[in-house]
Formats: C-alpha cells, sequence, structure tokens
C-alpha cells in the first residue's frame, strides 16, 4: 500500500503536485483507519516530510490537515435570496453549534454548475453544494469528492434507505448529504378547477380529454416555455411518461445509456408526448419557464407540469394558498403512478479539502434535523429529506409533497441528473426541442440520439 | 528629404529608402532595454495565447473529459465524429456564415455610412455619434439582456405592439428556429453598425478632406465620391472593417449565449464558439471533442486572417 | 538622409482638432434631409435602451398588474436601490475595477513598447513579430480556455498574492494577465500605424543628440501617442470590463468575479424580476459610459488606424 497520508498532511501550498483525482484509489474506509491511527501516534508530523517525498504517487489527493483549524469553506450555487439567506442561517446554525466559522463562497448556480468541474481540479471549497444521482456518482468517481462514510455512520439513523441509496457513488462508498428534495408534479389551481368543475385525472386518457374540455373552455391548457436557458424543462414530462410507459427501471437504463434510444418503448414516449402538444402554451421555444408560470398565476393556462419551485413564482400568498399538484397520470397500470421525480439537492466535500476535521463537523451537522430547520425555514419552496425535522410548520403544499415523496415506490432524479450531464445537455436536450419544434420527426429524432450516445456511454 | 505631398495618402509614391542601419547606433544599454520591451510583452503573448493555442490542437486528438491526467490518443476520431454524428455541427457552420454575410450586407455598410454622414462637418454630430455609440459601451451581456425583454414572447415590446402575444398568433422570436438568428441578428447588428460607425469615422477623419472636395468640384455626385474616391482612399481601414466583420461574425459568443441560453445548442441558434464552449466548459467536459470544433474555427479564422496580414504586411517588407 | 511615403501633411497626432474649413454655409435641403435621416437612426438606435430605462423605473407589481407596454402610474428609483444591494454591485464594481484598471494599463504599456520597437527599428523580425501579436488577438478565446485553466494550476504565485490558492488560477493577476496577453495584439497593431505616422526626423534629432532609446521613447514618442491612448484606452475599458468568459473559467470564488456576473445574481434561479434586471443591467454600462464621455474629445482622433499609410 503506498503511503496516503504523504499528499495530505504535509503540503502547506494547499495542492499537491500529482495525485489529484486519480479516481479507484485506496478504499476510502481504510484509509481513514489508518489516518486514525497513524495521526494518533505521536512524532508523525516531524516524519511527514519524509513520508511526502516517497507518497507521490499515491492516491489520496487531498492535503487536509488532521485537526480541525476553526473554518470551514463552503462552495455554494444558492444565489438567490432564498436560498442565500437560507444557507447562511444554516452556516450560523452550525458556527453557533461547534464554534467552527463557515466561509461561505457563493456563485450563481449556471455558473456554478457549468464550471463544476474546473472548480473542483482549481482551488475549490470544503464543502460544496451539488445534486445527488448520477450526477454525483460521476464526480464521486472521477475522484474529485472525498468519500464521507464516517458522516453516516453518525447521521444514517436520519434518513430512509432510498435516501441513503441515492447517497453512494458506485464504488458504494457515501458522498453526498442531502438537505431537500422537492417533487415534480402537474400543477394548478384549486379555485379554476372548481369553478369549472374539472377533476384531477389519474389516468392517461382522463388527462387528455380533461386538456380538450379547457380548450374548448377557451384555457390554454398547459403552461409551457423552454426558452433560453430552460432546455430543460421538456424533460419533466419525458422522464414521467417514460416511467409511466416502461417503468422506472428502463428509465433509468435509458438515462444510464443501456437501453436504446431507437426502441419502440421509446417511440411510444414520443407519441405520447405528442397528443400533449396540441395544448401547449405557444410561443414557447422562447418563454422561460418563469412566464410560463406566470400564465398559471394569472389562471390563463390550467396545468403545469414543474417541480415544486413553481411556487416561488407565487408571490401573492392567496394564490399561493390556491396552488395544488396531482401526480403524473397513469399510463400503463403495471407501473401505475408509484414512481415520483424527487430532485435532491445537498452536499459533498471536495477532494482537496482543507480542513477534513471541520468539513466532517459540518457534514455531521448538515445531516441533522437541526440543518434542515434552519435551512427550511428560509427556503419554504423545498421539503426535509431529514426524518429528524420538524414538519410542522410546513404550509399545504410541502406537506403534501412529503407525502407525496413518501409514498413512491420508486424515486428519481431527474433527466440531467440522471444521466451523463454533457449528454443530456448537449444531446437529449437539443434533440427534445428540436422535436418539439416538429413533433413528426419522432424516428430521427431517437436515431439521433442513439448514434450519439456512444460518445457519452463507453461500455 | 521627400517633400511630402498634399495628394490622397492612399496613392503611394514610390519613394524607396536606403535601410539606414540605426540598429548598429544602439549602445548595449538601449539593446537591453529594447530587448526588455520587446520581450516581455512577446513572451506573455506566447505563454498565454500561442501554447495553449497549439496544446489545444494537440488536444483536438485526444479523448479527455478535462479530468485528471487520463487524456487518450484518439487520432482524427474526434472530427470524424463532429463531421458525420454531431447535428448541431453543420448548422452552426451555416448559422456563422450567415452571420458574417449578413453583417458585411447589412450593419458594417450601414456603420461606414452613417460614419461618413457624421463626417461632414455638421450640428449636433457629438449628439449623433454619442446616441448610435451608445450599444458599443454596453456589454454584450447586457445587448442580451435589453433585447431580451423586447423580444420575449408575452411581455416583450415587439409582440405587445403587434398583439402577437395571444395563443393562435405567438410570434416566438427568440424560439422559432427560422426566426431566432435573425432575431438576434438584428441585436448584434445594433452594436455591430455602431463599432463599424467610430472605425470608419476614425479613417475618414484621418483622410485628406481635399480628396471629396475635389472629386465634388469636378461634378460628382455624393455617390460616386464616395465609392470612387473615399472608399478607394480609404484601403486600410476598410480591410480592418472587413477583418473586424469576418471575426465578430466568427468569434460570435456572448449575444447567443446571453439570449439563447447557456446549456446546449437552442435549434436555430447554433453556433461555434457555443458547441465549443458547450463541450469545453460543462460539467461532464469533452475537451477532446471541443478541441477540435476549435480548430476547425481556428482554421477558419486563419484563411480569414492571412490573407489579411500579408496584404496589410506586405508593405511593410517594401519601406 | 530620406523617409519615403507621405510623410504627414496632416497626421492625426499633429492635428486632433482640425479646423473647421467650411464654416459658412448656407443651407441646403440636403442638410435638412441628413439631420432628419440622422435623428431618426440616433431615436431607433435609442429605442432598445430608452425602453430598458423605462422598464427599469417601474415596480414589478405595476407592470405585471398592467403589462409592459402601459402607461406607468409611477416611476420609481426602487429598482435600483435594490440591484444596488441585492446582487452585490458595489462589491462587482471594485472587481471589475480591479481587472480592468491595471489590465488595460498593462495592456498599454506593453502594446506602445512593441509598438515603438517595430515602427521606429528596422529589425527583420519586426513583420514576424507584428503579425504574431496580431493574429493572436484574432484567435476565438475559447480556443485558448482548456490549455490556459491548466497552465493557470501550474504557475504558483507567492501566498501574498492569491491566498489561499497559491496558484495563478482564481487570481486577478491571473485574468489580469490573460486579458493583457490577447489585448496586446490590437493594441500593438493600432499603435504601430499611429507611431509610423510620427517623422522619423524627430527620433533620429533626438538619437543624433544622444538621446538612450528609453528618452526616445518616453519623452518624445510617448507624448505624440496621447489621442492613440485615449482611443485604446476607450476601446480596451469596454472590452475587459465587459468581458465574462475569462472570468467564466478562471474564478471560482464568487466574491472575486467581475461585474458581469452580478447580473448573472440578479437573474434567479426560480425568480425573475425584469425590472430589477433592468434596473442592474443599465448601471453596470454606467462606468464604461463615463470613460467614454471622458476620452471622447481623443477617441476619433485617436484611432486613425492607419489611414496615412499608404
Amino acid at each position: 500500500m503506498p503511503h496516503p497520508i504523504a499528499g495530505r498532511n504535509v503540503s502547506s501550498s494547499g495542492r499537491d503536485g500529482w495525485g489529484r483525482a486519480l479516481p479507484g484509489g485506496i478504499p476510502a474506509l481504510s484509509r481513514r483507519t489508518m489516518l486514525k491511527g497513524l495521526f494518533g501516534a505521536a512524532g508523525l508530523a516531524a516524519a511527514a516530510p519524509v513520508l511526502a517525498a516517497c507518497g507521490g504517487g499515491s492516491g489520496s489527493s487531498s492535503s487536509s490537515s488532521s485537526t480541525d483549524t476553526g473554518t470551514v469553506t463552503f462552495g455554494s450555487n444558492g444565489s438567490d435570496v432564498a436560498p442565500k439567506s437560507a444557507y447562511a442561517a444554516t452556516m450560523a446554525a452550525f458556527t453557533k453549534q461547534s464554534g467552527d466559522k463557515v466561509k461561505v463562497n457563493t456563485v450563481d448556480h449556471d455558473t456554478f454548475q457549468n464550471t463544476i468541474s474546473t472548480y473542483l481540479q482549481g482551488t475549490p471549497d470544503d464543502v460544496f453544494t451539488w445534486f445527488a444521482g448520477y450526477r454525483m456518482q460521476f464526480f464521486a468517481s472521477q475522484g474529485l469528492a472525498h468519500p464521507i462514510d464516517d458522516v453516516w455512520a453518525k447521521i444514517g439513523a436520519n434518513f430512509s434507505d432510498a435516501t441513503k441509496a441515492l447517497s453512494k457513488g458506485t464504488d458504494g462508498h457515501y458522498y453526498f448529504v442531502p438537505i431537500y428534495n422537492y417533487p415534480w408534479g402537474v400543477f394548478y389551481r384549486k379555485s379554476l378547477f372548481q369553478a369549472k368543475g374539472y377533476e384531477v385525472p389519474t389516468k392517461w386518457d382522463d388527462f387528455i380529454s380533461l386538456a380538450a374540455k379547457m380548450k374548448s373552455d377557451g384555457l390554454v391548457p398547459f403552461s409551457w416555455g423552454y426558452g433560453q436557458g430552460d432546455s430543460w424543462t421538456p424533460l419533466g414530462t419525458f422522464d414521467y411518461l417514460n416511467m409511466r410507459i416502461n417503468g422506472y427501471q428502463f428509465h433509468m437504463d435509458l438515462m444510464h445509456g443501456k437501453e436504446s434510444w431507437t426502441d419502440a418503448k421509446v417511440t411510444d414516449v414520443f407519441t405520447h408526448y405528442s397528443q400533449l402538444l396540441p395544448y401547449v402554451q405557444q410561443g414557447a421555444a422562447g418563454r422561460k419557464w418563469e412566464d410560463a408560470a406566470q400564465a398559471l398565476v394569472a389562471k390563463q393556462t390550467g396545468m403545469f407540469t414543474l417541480g415544486l419551485f413553481v411556487a416561488q413564482q407565487f408571490t401573492n400568498p392567496a394564490d399561493l394558498a390556491d396552488l395544488d399538484f396531482f401526480a403524473y397520470p397513469e399510463v400503463n397500470p403495471t407501473y401505475g403512478q408509484t414512481s415520483v421525480e424527487a430532485p435532491t439537492d445537498g452536499f459533498m466535500v471536495s477532494h482537496k479539502v482543507k480542513n477534513l476535521a471541520g468539513a466532517t463537523k459540518l457534514m455531521e451537522f448538515l445531516g441533522s434535523g437541526a440543518a434542515e430547520d434552519a435551512y427550511l425555514a428560509i427556503d419554504n419552496a423545498n421539503v426535509a429529506i431529514n426524518s429528524q425535522a420538524d414538519t410542522s410548520k410546513y404550509n399545504a403544499l410541502q406537506k403534501k409533497s412529503v407525502e407525496f415523496i413518501s409514498q413512491a415506490k420508486t424515486l428519481s432524479q431527474f433527466g440531467d441528473r440522471d444521466s451523463d450531464p454533457g449528454f443530456v445537455s448537449n444531446v437529449v436536450e437539443p434533440a427534445i426541442a428540436k422535436w418539439l419544434g416538429n413533433p413528426s420527426s419522432t424516428t430521427s429524432t431517437q436515431s439521433t440520439i442513439e448514434s450519439q450516445k456512444s460518445q457519452y456511454f463507453t461500455s | 528629404m521627400i517633400p511630402t505631398t498634399l495628394e490622397a495618402p492612399a496613392t503611394r509614391r514610390g519613394g524607396k529608402k536606403t535601410p539606414s542601419r540605426r540598429v548598429r547606433r544602439l549602445s548595449r544599454r538601449d539593446k537591453l532595454v529594447l530587448t526588455l520591451m520587446v520581450g516581455i510583452p512577446t513572451l506573455a503573448h506566447l505563454v498565454f495565447v500561442w501554447v495553449p493555442t497549439i496544446a489545444s490542437l494537440l488536444l483536438s486528438f485526444t479523448s479527455w473529459n478535462g479530468i485528471g491526467v487520463h487524456i487518450k490518443w484518439v487520432g482524427l476520431t474526434n472530427y470524424r465524429l463532429l463531421f458525420s454524428d454531431y447535428p448541431a455541427f453543420w448548422p452552426a457552420i451555416e448559422h456563422n456564415f450567415i452571420w458574417l454575410g449578413f453583417f458585411l450586407l447589412v450593419p458594417t455598410p450601414f456603420g461606414m455610412f452613417l460614419a461618413y454622414q457624421l463626417n461632414k462637418q455638421i450640428r449636433f454630430t457629438r449628439f449623433y455619434q454619442t446616441a448610435i455609440f451608445l450599444p458599443m459601451v454596453i456589454s454584450l451581456a447586457v445587448v442580451g439582456f435589453i433585447w431580451e425583454i423586447i423580444y420575449n414572447p408575452d411581455t416583450g415590446l415587439l409582440n405587445s405592439l403587434f398583439g402577437t402575444n395571444k395563443q393562435g398568433n405567438y410570434i416566438d422570436w427568440l424560439g422559432d428556429p427560422h426566426l431566432n438568428l435573425w432575431a438576434v441578428l438584428v441585436a448584434a447588428s445594433w452594436r455591430h453598425a455602431a463599432y463599424i460607425m467610430v472605425l470608419y469615422l476614425a479613417g475618414l477623419k484621418g483622410m485628406d478632406p481635399a480628396l471629396p472636395e475635389a472629386a465634388s468640384i469636378d461634378g460628382a455626385n455624393a455617390w460616386q465620391t464616395f465609392m470612387r474616391v473615399v472608399f478607394p482612399s480609404m484601403k486600410p481601414i476598410n480591410i480592418i472593417v472587413a477583418v473586424v466583420t469576418v471575426i465578430e461574425s466568427l468569434r460570435a459568443f456572448d449575444l447567443v449565449y446571453v439570449m439563447g441560453g447557456n446549456n446546449g445548442a437552442k435549434p436555430g441558434l447554433e453556433l461555434m464558439s457555443l458547441l465549443i464552449t458547450n463541450n469545453i466548459v460543462g460539467e461532464a467536459p469533452r475537451i477532446g471533442f471541443g478541441s477540435a470544433i476549435a480548430v476547425v474555427l481556428l482554421i477558419i479564422s486563419l484563411i480569414v486572417i492571412i490573407p489579411y496580414l500579408v496584404q496589410t504586411f506586405r508593405k511593410e517588407r517594401v519601406r | 538622409m530620406t523617409t519615403s511615403e507621405v510623410a504627414p501633411p496632416r497626421t492625426s497626432w499633429a492635428e486632433p482638432d482640425r479646423p473647421v474649413v467650411r464654416r459658412k454655409r448656407h443651407v441646403r435641403p440636403a442638410r435638412v434631409v441628413l439631420h432628419v435621416f440622422l435623428t431618426l437612426t440616433a431615436i431607433v438606435w435609442l429605442i432598445p435602451l430608452l425602453w430598458a430605462v423605462y422598464t427599469s423605473l417601474r415596480s414589478y407589481a405595476d407592470t405585471s398588474a398592467h403589462g409592459y407596454l402601459s402607461i406607468a402610474k409611477a416611476l420609481t428609483l426602487q429598482n435600483y436601490e435594490n440591484a444596488w444591494s441585492q446582487s452585490g454591485l458595489p462589491m462587482y464594481f471594485w472587481n471589475s475595477m480591479l481587472i480592468t484598471v491595471p489590465a488595460v494599463l498593462l495592456t498599454l504599456v506593453f502594446s506602445s513598447f512593441v509598438a515603438f520597437f517595430v515602427s521606429r527599428f528596422d529589425f527583420r523580425v519586426n513583420l514576424a513579430l507584428l503579425m504574431l501579436f496580431t493574429a493572436g488577438n484574432l484567435l476565438p478565446p475559447q480556443v485558448i480556455i482548456t490549455p490556459l485553466y491548466r497552465l493557470y494550476l501550474l504557475i504558483p504565485l507567492p501566498d501574498f498574492m492569491n491566498p489561499g490558492a497559491d496558484v495563478l488560477y482564481d487570481s486577478y493577476w491571473g485574468v489580469i494577465a490573460i486579458h493583457v496577453a490577447f489585448q496586446t495584439g490590437f493594441c500593438t497593431f493600432v499603435f504601430s500605424n499611429y507611431m509610423r505616422t510620427i517623422p522619423k526626423e524627430i527620433t533620429e534629432a533626438a538619437l543624433v543628440d544622444g538621446a538612450s532609446v528609453w528618452r526616445q521613447f518616453w519623452q518624445i514618442v510617448l507624448p505624440l501617442c496621447r489621442p492613440a491612448f485615449a482611443a485604446l484606452a476607450t476601446l480596451e475599458s469596454i472590452w475587459i470590463y465587459n468581458d465574462f468568459f475569462w472570468a467564466l473559467v478562471l474564478f471560482s470564488t464568487g466574491s472575486k468575479r467581475p461585474i458581469t456576473s452580478a447580473l448573472a445574481n440578479l437573474q434567479g434561479q426560480y425568480f425573475t424580476n425584469q425590472n430589477l434586471i433592468a434596473a442592474g443591467a443599465l448601471m453596470t454600462a454606467i462606468p464604461t459610459l463615463l470613460v467614454y464621455l471622458l476620452l471622447q474629445r481623443q477617441f476619433i482622433s485617436g484611432l486613425t488606424l492607419g489611414a496615412n499609410k499608404g
């Protein structure tokens, strides 16, 4: 076994010359166990330079100190007002509890996402915000994240098995601590449904006939907008249709590049999708989803397939109280409505963590009910994952969301989180956007995606 | 000493000069100073611009996700995929050339025309100049935003004016793949015309005013004066304007990045620079593939730059 | 001693303010048409900006109730106040200054050095040098970015220059360096054209007097290039201040980023207030506007991009 400690105790410069991010290194647990033992031993500090000299090739890449230096750095994509102050409150709670300071580095969410790879390889913060699912596993398997099994040994009891699975990398180690999730569903206005006598559909045919009825009533049945940076929004409908028609497992396999996009099952998804298109709001390719949501606020549209975050567009409390959602309707009875799309956000520790002890403490705190409460007290467009969280102050939507998610048999993350992000943003999203403009091109759309797939998934 | 001529600056006198070997007169200290004055900027330029460019060229033959050191040599695979299996590529090339054609035909001549008019000694010229130059002062990101609130399908100025923001008659300026490139081009032209106006105005100020005067005394009308006298005498600036236009067209990025969205290509708005960015800067980058697109763009740029450089610097040799 | 060429009869360095030759002109119909045309063009050019200004002066409640194309009930500066405080604009303004001022100065210094060299001395390398710089400036930035990022991670920086990171990446130095390296090409090109219009006799006389190269540059050539400096300072300030591509990739710390990213902060992930963004967007343009207005007089005359050479 090489000398895993070498890189981490010594390099005062904060980076080592070699071993950044070599995946598949030494199993994290054993490494840590060994570390603990070694650091316990007296005189290690003196020996460190010697170790450093021969540790160049080790799989370890961080240069963290064994002792908590009192400050943890935290890279946040929460640049909006709500998450920004929610994170600030959460970190303040941590400081109060532990005495450690947290230095927050906020980068606007788009930039944060687009530059995550250069960020993690450059000078990342100790702890950073990220998303569960394939998107997390990708960076974990590239060696850019630090395993946190020790954190989970303490916080594990607070989370369900499904959440635990979401927090593990492909190597079976934990890399992620979730803070909240939010469900996707079909949002509507209760008062509008009441006034017009609409009923919440549970079956696909009812869904379509409801849309037809709305149209004949002079409403636009679906809010619709995927303009500018929002080309991810049509994926929500795609994901749900795929899970309703072909089941969760097929959907995951498709997103992971294991199933063929030219499969007749996928054709079926597009066929159903195209049945919705006569009922959607026009001008969608140039409309941001926020503007589409405004049509729902103004009751010009009847429904909107989106995540719970749509609630943030309802700035008037009365409107917000009038907002409700239902599960995406069943298409294939085999799969019913059992799958829910519930993207999960949370935290990871970077592989170049400088204050590992502090970061570990912070992660443990973030996995506690207290952290959840501090966060959700400010950002109420999400729901807690932690079973210790206080749900008594939830609004109606949040309460429903919790119930909705807990009843699901399987949870998906979202198209761009359950798959290679490059594949989704450079292949799938443009292909679907193009298809929406020309729904008769299903066959060529499928083959376009399939032929480019091999560039991203090498089996 | 040859007396200076008052004729058109463009008409070259054939004065050949005997190279005066001034170099020899330089002291050692002078030489050191000169070396430093030139050496430092040149070194910086080479290290930060040319070395990375060459590295990109090499990377285009590799497969690399930008993480760690797992760079694999794949030969021409990226180029093969690019040409045969990347649906956004050919549209991007097409759009870049449409962009170029439009720029050369519309805002560039218009900017030149404005400059020519503003160069006449007229009142309020500073006001006109400033008003038209304003778009040049603000960043393309802000230009993008300003046009967003004009093109917005529901609340934008255009659709509100035309009443085309109702179900059934939407004009989707930025979404319709047959329309969005043109919508963006209008916004881009707004700025580009200002840019060209300023460049050309600068050129005109340096021109001998006796020229057009002589021509108008000879009875040429404004158009003839411009085409026969002014335009040819402005050859150096014309070249610069042409090159600036070509480069701005090929490099077009910020505006579409803002107006078209920054993840993945939007149908109708595929551009080379955007595809490079999508592949190189992103969550799961494909550096080799993105670099291959960059190299294609580089080659197209060089095809444009080289004749320009040859043209511009040929004179140097004669001196 | 011979200089060839059109030694400048009216080189721009000599005459930023050319006497107006034809002052006494009677008003001709053509002039009227011209004024009408220019006025219309100016208005058309201003409309998008004015629309943004109008939007920024209205409250969100007003526009969401009545639409954007409506008469404002009340005009307010509230959006400006909010944008100023919410997006951290003051901090980003300062960051942009930290990048733009040194970058513009260094670019001008470097490029005037090189231009002085290629325009005043006959070395064999001149042509190659000028071509190198000019071609470099025309490269698309995306071509460079990946290797540059890697390079920046390898170049060490003393701790006091970039606390916590110790490399060129995520430092102002790095972003300034690439701006300087990249923009030097264009400025060298303009400067060399400009300097060529300065009669060689001037420096030659100095040389005969025994002036060193540095003195020739510093005391003779440089003062004559003032208009070119003004022009390039304006253009470069605009370009460097407005850049967001380099900053996008070369910074990882949010609070170090320049003004262009403040806009992104205003453009919320879940809630977008156009009126607020309009206010923020317009405010970001103020510094470059000021620079332009201040240097406007020299701006055009300094940009005589080689019109004097044949």
